[in-house]
C-alpha cells in the first residue's frame, strides 16, 4: 500500500489539513501532525495522512542531474 | 454460468459479451440479413434499411453538456452512421416513474426536439409508459432509428478498391480491417465519463468538463467524401479499449496504438490518475474511431479536422501483423497489452 | 500546483526514458549474466506493468515482484477472526481491498456481509473513528491492514482519544526485515533490490543498513514514476557491473536516511515489533506491529481473544499464491492464473488486491511478455 499522491495544503485546522490534489480533487481531514508543513507546501498523502513534505528542489535536481549526465555520456561517444 | 444478472453485465465489456453470447445470440442469432444480429455491429441492415435500437439509463438525467435526451439522439444517430448509414428518422419510447416532474420531462423532450431538428432527423413515432413510484429510477428511454445507405458510401468504397482490389464489403463493418490500415480518433477521450463523475463525486475543474454527446453526421460526411474508410465505431461503454478489442476479434488482426498520440485533456488525465481510472476504458458519446486505408489516412484526417467536432482528431495507431493483441506503446516507449475491459469503470453513463 | 506537476511530468519524459533504456542495455550486455532485480512494492509493480517497463528490459534482466502487497500477506487467520466477529454482531470496519480477500475458510468479509455479517467499508482510519463515535452504542473493530506506511495514522488516532467502543485488530507489518528475509532466502538468487519508496519515506533508509551489511547487494530506494524506476534499474546494473554494492537513494524528493521521525516515534509509542507471519511468505522476525500492554484497552486480540497468527499455508489447492507473493515465480507460472483465477473470480489474495501482482498482471492482460527492439 505504497500509493501516495502529492497535493498542496490549502488550509490547516489543528491536526488536520485540506489538501488540493489538482483537477478538482480536494480532500479534507488529512492528518497533518506527523510532518512539519505549512499552508502552500506540497505533501505526499497516504491512507489519509501526510507522510512527507515533497522536496521540490530535490525533484528538480534529480531530473536535471540525470538529464545532464545522460546527455554528456552520449555526447562523449 | 452465472445465476443472476449483475451490474457488470451491462457495462459494455467482456461480462456483457458473455450475456450476449449465452442468451441473446443463443436464441436470436438465427436471423439472416445484410448485416445480421450475429455480426454484433453498431446497427443492423436489412434490404438496405439500417435499423438501430438503443436504450438510455444514464444517471444523473441532467449533466454538464447535455441530458438523457441529447445523449439518446446522438447515440442512436451515431450508431447508424457507424455502419455507413444516413440517419432518416427516430422513434422514442419513454418509461417514466410516477412522480417525475413535468418540468424536467419538458426540458428533456425539448432538448430532443432541438437537437433532432438541428440535424434534420425527426422523431416520427414513439410510446409513453408510466410505472409506479419505485419501479424504476425517474426515467429511462429507448431511442430507435432508421437510416438508408449513405450517399457517399459507394464513392468511399470505390476509393478503397483503388488500393485494395479484393475489398468487397458493402457496409462499414468491424470485420473490414487489414494490416496497414490507420486508426483515426476524432477527438478528446474521457470527457463524457468525467463530466458525469464530476456531478456524482462533486469534482471541480479549472474549466468545466462537459459531456461530448453530439451527432457526428458532419464528421462522417467529411470522411466519406474523401474516401478510404473501411470501418467506423463510436467508443461508448468500455471506451477505445473495448472498441479496438472488438475490431481485433472480428477482423482477426493486431492493433498498435501510441499513448502520446491519444488526445486527452490535461484535467481529464489528472482526474483519471487520481481516481484510479484508465481513460482508455471510459465511455465517450461524441467521438468516432475510423479505420482508414494507409494511403488516404492523412487526407481523411485533414478533412475531419476542418469540422468543429473533429478538430482534435489524431492518427493514433495502425493495424499490424506484428502482434496478436491490441498493444500500446507507452509514453516512455515501453509496450503493454490493452485488454478488453471487464466492464466500464463508471456505471450508467449511457 | 502547476509548477510541481510540471516538474513531476518530467519523470515521464520519453527522451530521458530512451537514453536510460539504451544505457541499461549496454550495462546488461557487459554483465552478460542472468540478473534478477526484485522490488517489494505493489505500486512499483503497477508502474512497471502500466508503462511497459519489462518490454524495455534486456533479455538477461528480470524484474520480479516480491511481497509488497499488504492485503496479500495479511494472515488468513486474522481475516477469519474478523469475519467471525462480524457474524457475531460486532461491526467491522475495513478498507475495500481487504474485504474481498478470502481467509482460510474460503470466504471473505464481503461474502460474510451477504451472510448477515456487519461490515462497513471505510477509506481512512479517521473515517472509522468518526463512524465509531456516531455508533457509540455498538462495539466496533477496525481491521488494521497495511505496512509501516499506513500504520502511523492508526497509531496517531489511537493516541489522540479513541472512542470507548472501538478496538483495533493490528495486522500491520514492518517492511525492512522482510527485505532481509528475501535476501536471506536460499531459493531466490536476488542480484539487486528496488526498495519501496513510501514505506521507506516513513522508516528511513537506516533500518535497511543491517541487511545491506550482511548481504552486500545493491539497494536503491526508488520513486514511482517511470523515470524513477528506470534510473533505479540503471543504478543497480551499474553496481553489479562494477562489482560494487551500495545503498542509494533515488527518491531524494521524499526519502531520507532517518525517514519521518515523528511518524516512527508515534508508531513505536503505540506498537512494539514482534515475530510476524506473512501469508505466503512465512515468519519474519520483528516484523509485526502488535499493541504495547498499555494499549490493551484498544487491542482487539485482548478484547476478543484473537490469537496471533502462526505459520500455516492456507491457499486454494493447486494455486501458487505463496510463490508469487514471495517473488519466486511470475503470475503466469501459476496454473490457475487467468483460467480459474481472474479478477472477476479471484482465488487468492494476489488476484484480489489492487496491488497484488496477479491482479496487476491480469488487468494488463499480461499473458506474454512483449519485447521492444532497442
Amino acid at each position: 500500500m505504497c500509493l501516495g499522491y502529492p497535493g498542496r495544503i490549502i488550509e490547516i485546522k489543528g491536526d488536520f489539513a485540506k489538501v488540493d490534489f489538482g483537477s478538482g480533487v480536494i480532500k479534507d481531514n488529512i492528518i497533518i501532525s506527523l510532518v512539519d508543513a505549512k499552508v502552500g507546501d506540497y505533501v505526499i498523502v497516504h491512507a489519509g495522512y501526510a507522510i512527507q513534505v515533497l522536496d521540490e528542489e530535490e525533484a528538480k535536481k534529480t531530473i536535471e542531474i540525470w538529464n545532464e549526465y545522460l546527455k554528456s555520456i552520449s555526447e562523449n561517444r | 454460468m452465472e445465476e443472476f444478472v449483475k451490474m457488470v453485465h451491462g457495462q459494455g465489456g467482456t461480462a456483457m459479451q458473455q450475456l450476449i453470447k449465452n442468451y441473446i445470440l443463443k436464441y436470436l442469432g438465427w436471423g439472416e440479413a445484410e448485416l445480421p444480429l450475429k455480426a454484433l455491429d453498431d446497427s443492423g441492415v436489412m434490404n438496405g434499411i439500417i435499423l438501430k435500437s438503443d436504450s438510455y439509463t444514464v444517471k444523473p438525467l441532467f449533466f454538464p453538456g447535455g441530458n438523457i435526451g441529447t445523449l439518446a439522439v446522438s447515440g442512436t444517430i451515431n450508431d447508424i452512421l457507424m455502419v455507413g448509414g444516413k440517419p432518416l428518422a427516430l422513434a422514442l419510447g419513454l418509461i417514466i416513474e410516477e412522480g417525475f416532474p413535468f418540468k424536467e420531462l419538458s426540458a428533456i423532450i425539448e432538448s430532443i426536439a432541438n437537437l433532432a431538428k438541428s440535424v434534420d432527423v425527426p422523431v416520427i413515432t414513439g410510446d409513453t409508459k408510466v410505472v409506479e413510484r419505485g419501479a424504476l429510477d425517474k426515467l429511462v428511454l429507448n431511442m430507435s432509428g432508421i437510416g438508408i445507405r449513405h450517399p457517399l458510401l459507394d464513392h468511399n468504397f470505390k476509393v478503397v478498391r483503388e488500393y485494395r482490389k479484393e475489398f468487397n464489403a458493402k457496409w462499414l463493418m468491424d470485420a473490414n480491417l487489414r494490416p496497414g490500415d490507420k486508426i483515426i480518433l476524432s477527438g478528446y477521450i474521457g470527457d463524457h465519463a468525467i463530466a458525469l463523475l464530476s456531478v456524482r463525486e462533486g469534482l471541480k475543474f479549472k474549466s468545466e468538463i462537459k459531456s461530448d454527446a453530439a451527432p457526428l453526421i458532419g464528421v462522417m460526411d467529411a470522411a466519406l467524401k474523401i474516401g478510404g474508410v473501411v470501418a467506423a465505431k463510436d467508443p461508448t461503454r468500455g471506451g477505445i479499449a473495448n472498441l479496438l478489442n472488438e475490431w481485433r476479434d472480428k477482423s482477426n488482426v493486431g492493433i498498435k496504438i501510441y499513448e502520446e498520440k491519444i488526445p486527452i485533456r490535461d484535467d481529464v488525465r489528472s482526474a483519471c490518475e487520481y481516481l484510479g481510472l484508465d481513460p482508455l476504458e471510459l465511455g465517450n458519446e461524441g467521438k468516432a474511431v475510423l479505420a482508414v486505408i494507409d494511403e488516404m489516412a492523412e487526407d481523411v484526417l485533414k478533412a475531419i479536422r476542418k469540422h468543429p467536432l473533429g478538430k482534435n482528431a489524431e492518427i493514433i495507431g495502425e493495424v499490424t501483423k506484428e502482434f496478436d493483441y491490441v498493444v500500446m506503446e507507452t509514453i516512455i516507449g515501453g509496450l503493454r497489452i490493452i485488454p478488453p475491459p471487464i466492464g466500464d469503470p463508471v456505471p450508467r453513463i449511457c | 500546483m502547476s509548477d510541481l506537476k510540471s516538474i513531476l511530468m518530467l519523470y515521464r519524459d520519453p527522451k530521458l526514458a530512451k537514453r536510460l533504456t539504451e544505457k541499461i542495455h549496454e550495462l546488461a550486455k557487459e554483465i552478460n549474466d542472468y540478473t534478477l532485480i526484485m522490488h517489494v512494492c505493489g505500486t512499483h509493480e503497477w508502474t512497471i506493468t502500466h508503462y511497459g517497463i519489462r518490454s524495455l528490459m534486456p533479455d538477461n534482466v528480470e524484474l520480479r515482484a516480491g511481497p509488497g502487497c499488504p492485503v496479500c500477506i495479511t494472515p488468513a487467520s486474522d481475516i477469519d477472526a474478523i469475519i467471525k466477529l462480524s457474524l457475531d454482531g460486532i461491526i467491522v470496519m475495513a478498507y475495500g481491498d481487504i474485504s474481498r480477500a478470502k481467509g482460510g475458510k474460503g470466504i471473505s468479509l464481503e461474502d460474510a456481509k451477504s451472510m448477515g455479517g456487519k461490515i462497513k467499508i471505510v477509506y481512512s482510519v479517521q473515517d472509522a473513528f468518526l463512524l465509531a463515535k456516531e455508533l457509540s452504542d455498538e462495539d466496533i473493530v477496525f481491521f488494521g491492514v497495511g505496512f509501516d506506511t499506513t500504520a502511523p495514522a492508526t497509531a496517531y488516532m489511537i493516541k489522540r482519544d479513541p472512542p470507548k467502543n472501538l478496538s483495533v485488530l493490528s495486522s500491520y507489518r514492518y517492511v525492512p526485515p522482510a527485505v532481509g528475509a528475501l535476501l536471506e532466502a536460499p531459493d531466490l538468487a536476488i542480484d539487486g533490490i528496488i526498495n519501496p519508496g513510501h514505506s521507506s519515506t516513513v522508516t528511513g533508509m537506516k533500518p535497511y543498513k543491517e541487511y545491506f551489511d550482511k548481504h552486500k547487494k545493491p539497494m536503491v530506494f526508488s520513486g514511482f514514476e517511470p523515470i524513477d524506476v528506470l534510473i533505479s534499474i540503471y543504478l543497480i546494473l551499474k553496481q553489479i557491473r562494477d562489482g560494487k554494492a551500495e545503498m542509494i537513494n533515488e527518491y531524494t524528493r521524499s526519502v531520507t536516511w532517518n525517514g519521518n521521525v515523528k511518524a516512527m516515534k508515534t508508531l513505536l509509542s503505540v506498537f512494539q515489533l514482534e515475530e510476524g507471519y506473512w501469508r505466503g511468505f512465512g515468519i519474519v522476525d520483528n516484523s509485526a506491529f502488535e499493541f504495547k500492554e498499555e494499549f490493551d484497552f484498544v487491542n482487539a486480540r485482548v478484547k476478543y481473544g484473537i490469537r496471533k497468527p502462526t505459520a500455516r499455508g492456507e491457499f486454494v489447492e493447486g494455486a501458487k499464491c505463496a510463490d508469487v507473493i514471495k517473488g519466486k515465480i511470475d503470475p503466469i507460472e501459476c496454473p490457475l492464473y487467468m483460467k480459474e483465477c481472474t479478477p472477476d473470480n479471484p482465488k487468492g489474495p494476489s488476484m484480489v488486491s489492487i496491488e497484488g501482482t496477479c491482479r496487476i498482471w491480469a488487468e494488463h492482460k499480461v499473458t506474454a511478455i512483449l519485447k521492444c527492439r532497442i
